[in-house]
């Protein structure tokens, strides 16, 4: 990496939620951290050179932690690159993303987490970490090679999409991946009870005449994984949740102190089922969009806490995949570049506020998988977002950076935007 | 070392059916016995009468190939008439029951059988239905006695003593029969007994045993006087039990660097057969501190010491 030169970021506001710091400061970075946060930084002696940066009516945050995004590098370099997500994720303010396992081949080999590193490390402008298959295949019969996959840097193991029918073959995961304090992420959802369906189940669906997916389908694997996590004491973590019983289920699992979190993808906290009316397939999801009190029920739980961290669950799918009639179309929304911006709007609203919102999608993503990021902490890496929260704007899908254009949110109103994105010291991003 | 000619050993149960319930006296006063006949297996005329008329089964559920012929050489030294008599799991499937194969060997009047069965507490249910006496040669995942004493004599001709030694356990104490009698004997003589392994492959409320256990290799060898590998059989190592064996070797198999961190003098055990290159490295198992092929030598003698202390309690003894 070239050398960058010492940057201050004069006059904004500062919000860093791991050390719920909000106030007006400036921020001073050289060799590629953070040195120093306080007031009246720049009239004081800086290092040669120093470029200034005003950020006077901006807000600086610890760059964005995404810790779901599917990038098709290898094996579908025609839906997304390791290079075009970290594009996109940079104009969105996200400066670390963890990719899924679900590429072909699997990332079940710790000779194929050595190939994405380098890969990302060669032609990606953020970090990207992998998460490796949990099992073999992502085919739910036998475990990776945890430990190895782990020291070759694998940051946590999912079968992604897939959800682990066998109770027995997730105990023993969990049972073994505790020895090497491993974090399993588990997509729920049954799928004998998901079977064919596309949307959330319920009158809508009915009236539509589409096959509905019940939220029972999430909330029964939830409870048997929280068991199991009880049992074993392995560290759980659920990885799109979407209805208010779940909610009550990770509650339960949160109050007995089990290690035990959850995220919940932006495009549930902002979209609801009534978005598919018209057969829209770019609001086709999984798990799908839900009602409109679990919307609210997700939100709340962001709010609060409970919700942990907040996913882009970014999916890139080429039109030929998503202009079919809905029940044959794909899954999938990209949200790497957006979903910021559309946290920025429920912050507007008045549904979260700003440091919540950051922790969920910053700070306690990076604190769960053990990353150095998420925090504005000096002697941390400088990856930092910065945001003008005044600006409004509206999403022309074209100009998006990822090579799929299958967002739902083309032609949305948005309040607030990534003006500027820095990894280790170095602007990866300008809006200009 | 040895016991006192003049008052013979013998132990206060007809049958030996597991390490539980043996007192340090009883397993010391068979570690002796077994030393005389440590000696005379060195010697040319390995014979002896005491068992001169009785018979013995080998009667074998699961197969065994070390632990048989070590059975059947103990009682042919002793003088006994030895049948072996292995049991496929074909003629198994012709329907009789254990109980059934107990009554009709019992009506043949044996005087010892020697039971190998891969239901844990099959042995003692069939002990229960025959007048002879019955030694346990491993039942399911419960206990493998005559191992366990075997290892104590081995441990004790090489360090002198068992109380006070550290012992590390390592590998699948899950399924392992071995490392349940081994924990009991250790116990009982005074040793400090640690288990090793993926979290995977040790029992529920193991810590209740009264056994340290670590997870990994390197912390739970330090210092350690004796190191006891397990086997792992092949089925477990491919994604149930543990991911591969690439994976299981590079954590949980002894190789040189891990028993480095073991005490200098420290010894290394393998109750056998061994997966080379799976739960043990070559170099480790053909080293100047193994104690592998000795383990094997004293397997007869001790075996020989249970026949001949169990004989002492049989009818016209």
């Amino acid at each position: 990496m070239r050398e960058s030169r010492p940057i201050l970021l004069t006059g904004g506001r500062v919000v860093d939620p791991s050390r719920d710091l909000d106030r007006h400061a400036d921020v001073l970075i050289a060799d590629g951290v953070i040195k120093d946060i306080a007031q009246g930084l720049g009239v004081a002696g800086l290092p040669d050179g120093t470029e200034r940066i005003d950020c006077a009516g901006q807000i600086v945050i610890p760059g964005l932690v995404d810790m779901r995004a599917f990038i098709g590098e290898p094996g579908a370099e025609h839906r997304e690159t390791l290079a075009s997500a970290s594009q996109a994720a940079a104009a969105g303010g996200v400066t670390t993303v963890i990719c899924q396992p679900d590429t072909d081949p699997v990332i079940d080999d710790p000779a194929i987490v050595d190939f994405v590193k380098r890969r990302a490390r060669d032609t990606a402008i953020v970090n990207i970490h992998p998460m490796a298959a949990l099992t073999r295949g992502l085919l739910g019969r036998e475990m990776t090679e945890i430990g190895l996959l782990a020291s070759a840097g694998a940051v946590a193991f999912t079968d992604a999409a897939h959800s682990i029918a066998s109770a027995q073959v997730l105990r023993r995961a969990f049972t073994y991946g505790r020895d090497f304090d491993a974090l399993i992420v588990h997509h729920t959802e049954d799928a004998t009870l998901t079977g064919e369906g596309v949307m959330n189940e319920g009158e809508l669906a009915s009236r539509l005449g589409l096959a509905g997916v019940p939220k029972a389908a999430e909330t029964i694997v939830l409870e048997r994984d929280v068991r199991l996590a009880a049992i074993t004491r392995g560290r759980y973590h659920a990885a799109s949740l979407t209805c208010a019983e779940s909610l009550a289920v990770l509650r339960r699992a949160k109050e007995e102190g089990l290690a035990v979190t959850a995220s919940a993808s932006i495009n549930h906290l902002a979209l609801n089922e009534r978005d598919v009316v018209g057969y829209r397939t770019f609001f086709k999801v999984a798990p799908p969009l839900r009602a409109e009190e679990d919307r609210e029920a997700l939100l709340a739980a962001v709010a609060d806490g409970l919700i942990d961290v907040v996913v882009s669950d970014h999916n890139p799918q080429d039109v030929e995949v998503k202009r079919l009639p809905f029940s044959e179309a794909a899954f999938g929304a990209i949200g790497l570049e957006t979903m910021l911006a559309t946290g920025l709007r429920l912050v507007d609203g008045g549904a979260l506020d700003l440091m919540t919102l950051v922790r969920a999608m910053s700070t306690r993503p990076a604190e769960i998988l053990g990353l150095d990021a998420g925090t504005l902490k000096p002697g941390a890496a400088a990856d930092i977002a910065v945001i003008a929260p005044d600006e409004a704007w509206i999403l022309d899908a074209a100009t998006l950076k990822s090579r799929c254009r299958n967002t739902p949110f083309d032609e949305a109103r948005f309040q607030g935007r990534v003006v500027r994105t820095l990894v280790a010291g170095r602007t990866v991003y300008e809006y200009v | 070392m040895t016991s006192n000619p003049t008052a013979p050993f013998s132990l206060s149960r007809r049958h030996l059916l597991g390490i539980e319930g043996l007192s340090a006296e009883e397993i010391t006063g068979l570690l002796d016995l077994a030393e005389e006949f440590v000696t005379l297996n060195r010697q040319v005329e390995k014979k002896r009468a005491t068992l001169r008329g009785r018979t013995q089964i080998n009667l074998f559920f699961e197969a065994s190939t070390r632990t048989q012929s070590s059975f059947e050489l103990a009682g042919k030294r002793l003088g006994a008439d030895v049948m072996n008599m292995s049991i496929s799991t074909s003629s198994v499937k012709k329907g009789e029951t254990l109980i059934d194969t107990a009554a009709t060997l019992n009506a043949m009047h044996p005087d010892m059988i020697i039971v190998r069965h891969s239901a844990s507490g099959a042995v003692e249910l069939l002990a229960r239905k025959v007048d002879c006496a019955v030694v346990n040669a491993g039942d399911g995942a419960h206990e493998h006695p005559t191992q366990a004493l075997l290892d104590a004599l081995t441990i004790r001709r090489n360090k002198g003593r068992i109380e006070g030694l550290t012992v590390a356990i390592c590998g699948d104490i899950l399924h392992s029969r071995v490392a349940r009698s081994n924990i009991l004997l250790l116990h009982t003589m005074g040793a400090r007994v640690r288990v090793i392994g993926p979290s995977t492959l040790l029992p529920r409320d193991i810590e209740r045993f009264g056994v340290e256990v670590y997870r990994d290799m390197r912390e739970g060898l330090a210092n350690a006087d004796i190191v006891m590998m397990l086997r792992l059989q092949r089925e477990r190592m491919s994604g149930s039990f543990v991911p591969s064996v690439k994976e299981y070797f590079h954590y949980w198999g002894l190789d040189a660097a891990k028993l480095r961190h073991a005490r200098p003098d420290a010894l290394v055990m393998h109750p056998g057969p061994m997966n080379r290159g799976v739960e043990i490295d070559s170099a480790v198992a053909d080293g100047p501190q193994s104690l592998i092929r000795e383990q094997v030598e004293m397997g007869v003698a001790v075996r020989m010491a249970v026949l001949d202390a169990l004989s002492r309690n049989l009818p016209n003894a």
